[in-house]
């Protein structure tokens, strides 16, 4: 089926592939972040993704700076997520996980509505801060795509180091392993909760910024994303950070290969095809043992 | 309570009180009134047959959970409702029965939850990680290793020592020698008179009664979910009556 395939196409796909696939990585690893320590299923994950990109809309108009879009964003977006974590994810804290599933659904009801009310329907667009082109065989390939997956890679990697070797890292980790012992050993636990769900806001929106030159920036632009992090979350393991990185270039490399054949819309079907397979024979995850 | 109403306990103030403790699991009421104190640097020991309420009596008083009625008092101050990270940075330690160490963390992370503390110092940590590893080698050894690879003794030793590097006044350790190797039997016995030289309390929950006997100054027979009886140590041995009553041994 290969063997009629100019390589060059296959090439250029591998590389789109994994462009989307970092950046969906770095959606997915908020959310599997923030499901592995409070086994909270995020449904505004999207939300905060597009409150990301509006902000960076906004930030970018007044100063001019993508780069200064893009942090301002994350960290507003990071506060915000600690907001919302402390006003209606806390009191929830060892309920019935159906709550923080309506919570969280109701708050990117609240999101998104918001976002229709300030800034109306029409798309809003991101001038991407690097426009130069580079040739790909037949193709000018965009610079910036490729600046989007090391930013997003780096990102990643910091929050890799930042869990590894940082204290409040240790501290992540002992409370994603053992909730009561991390209480037991001084952690203040309420608190990591909040700091994760912080981070993962702050990842979503920092994808949301670095996304919204490729695809403009509207109310509704967290959904498509959402819905895929959460395959690569169940792909690679509900909670398991490494297996979500892995999952996320596995799906976009399979839908990039799949958009060879059908259009891109059709290769989406690959991804909830992959879904249904690692439900069925491997629920705790495709690559790695979810380590829990 | 019968034979010793009032507390043998040394003169000073207590470091812990507890006082008419109730505690539920739902709809299930397992203490039922439990009173004790632990004095500064005492080892006491809490026996009883299996099921008593030993173990939620120590999850009581560290805030793991929350009791229904009465009240703990830690140097003077009530912690009752607290949260368990309050209660342990005021210098209330916790070593489970089951031990739940971080598995995944290595034997240096899981001190490290301990260690890294507001107010230590890089050389107060050094100092602590080299007075630990001075007793405990086997945990220097592997200190790079993940704390689930360990085997059950080494796994008790870094929970005890966990436990040492959060500097606490006392420590709630529960069944430590449970399922251990004779060896490993004298080492933990062996930490705990180390730990009362350097004046840190202990509240023993132990099935092991001669050691609790010689490492305890002070015991306490829990039946039903409540304190029933307490005694010096030094009056009681293994054959006694009383421990017959209130351990079927």
């Amino acid at each position: 089926m290969l063997a009629g395939i100019p390589w060059e196409i296959i090439a250029i796909q591998t590389v789109n592939g994994i462009v989307t696939g970092m950046i969906l990585a770095l959606v997915a690893s908020g959310l599997t972040l923030i499901f592995g320590i409070m086994d909270v299923v995020n449904f505004a994950h999207g939300e905060l993704f597009m409150l990301g990109a509006y902000i960076g809309v906004i930030v970018l108009a007044t100063s001019g700076s993508f780069w200064i879009a893009l942090v301002v964003s994350t960290l507003l977006v990071a506060l915000l997520g600690a907001a919302m974590q402390i006003s209606t994810l806390r009191p929830l804290l060892g309920r019935d996980p159906l709550t923080t599933i309506l919570a969280t659904f109701g708050l990117s009801l609240v999101l998104q509505n918001y976002a229709l009310w300030q800034f109306g329907p029409v798309a809003r667009k991101i001038q991407e801060p690097i426009t130069g082109h580079f040739q790909l065989f037949y193709l000018d390939y965009p610079w910036y795509r490729l600046v989007i997956a090391g930013l997003s890679a780096a990102i990643i990697a910091a929050l890799y180091l930042f869990l590894k070797y940082g204290r409040y890292g240790v501290w992540i980790r002992a409370t994603t392993q053992d909730r009561v012992m991390a209480q037991a050993m001084g952690i203040p636990v309420p608190w990591v909760h909040t700091m994760v769900f912080a981070i993962g806001a702050g990842m979503a929106a920092a994808s949301g910024v670095l996304f919204g030159p490729l695809v403009g920036v509207n109310h509704a632009m967290g959904l498509d994303w959402v819905l895929k992090a959460f395959i690569v979350v169940v792909v690679g393991g509900m909670g398991n950070l490494g297996g979500s990185i892995l999952a996320a270039i596995f799906i976009s490399l399979l839908e990039a290969y799949a958009s060879i054949w059908v259009s891109p819309a059709q290769a989406i079907i690959v991804s909830s095809v992959v879904l249904v397979l690692t439900l069925l024979f491997r629920p705790t995850g495709l690559f790695v043992p979810t380590p829990k | 309570m019968t034979s010793h109403a009032t507390s043998p306990a040394a003169s000073s103030a207590p470091l812990v009180t507890v006082e008419d403790l109730h505690t539920f699991y739902g709809k299930s009421h397992i203490l039922h009134g439990v009173s004790l104190t632990v004095g500064p640097g005492e080892v006491v020991g809490l026996l009883g047959r299996n099921g008593v309420g030993k173990s939620t009596t120590l999850k009581t008083i560290m805030g793991l959970v929350t009791p229904s009625q009465g009240k703990v008092v830690f140097e003077g101050k009530p912690v009752t409702g607290l949260p368990a990270h309050t209660i342990a940075r005021m210098g209330i330690a916790y070593v489970p029965e089951d031990r739940r160490i971080f598995k995944l963390l290595t034997v240096m992370e899981n001190l490290r939850t301990g260690l890294d503390r507001a107010g230590v110092t890089e050389a107060r940590k050094q100092e602590l990680l080299a007075k630990l590893f001075e007793y405990f080698p086997r945990l220097a050894e592997r200190r790079n290793q993940a704390g689930g690879t360990l085997s059950g003794g080494e796994q008790q030793m870094l929970a005890i020592g966990r436990a040492m590097m959060l500097e606490p006044k006392i420590i709630l350790l529960d069944e430590p020698t449970e399922g251990l190797m004779p060896r490993m039997v004298g080492q933990i016995r062996q930490i705990v008179d180390v730990l009362h030289r350097e004046g840190v309390a202990i509240l023993l929950v132990e099935q092991n009664v001669p050691l609790t006997l010689e490492a305890s100054q002070r015991i306490y027979f829990m039946e039903k979910g409540a304190v029933r009886h307490h005694a010096k140590s030094s009056e009681l041995t293994v054959n006694d009556p009383v421990i017959h009553q209130y351990l079927g041994v």
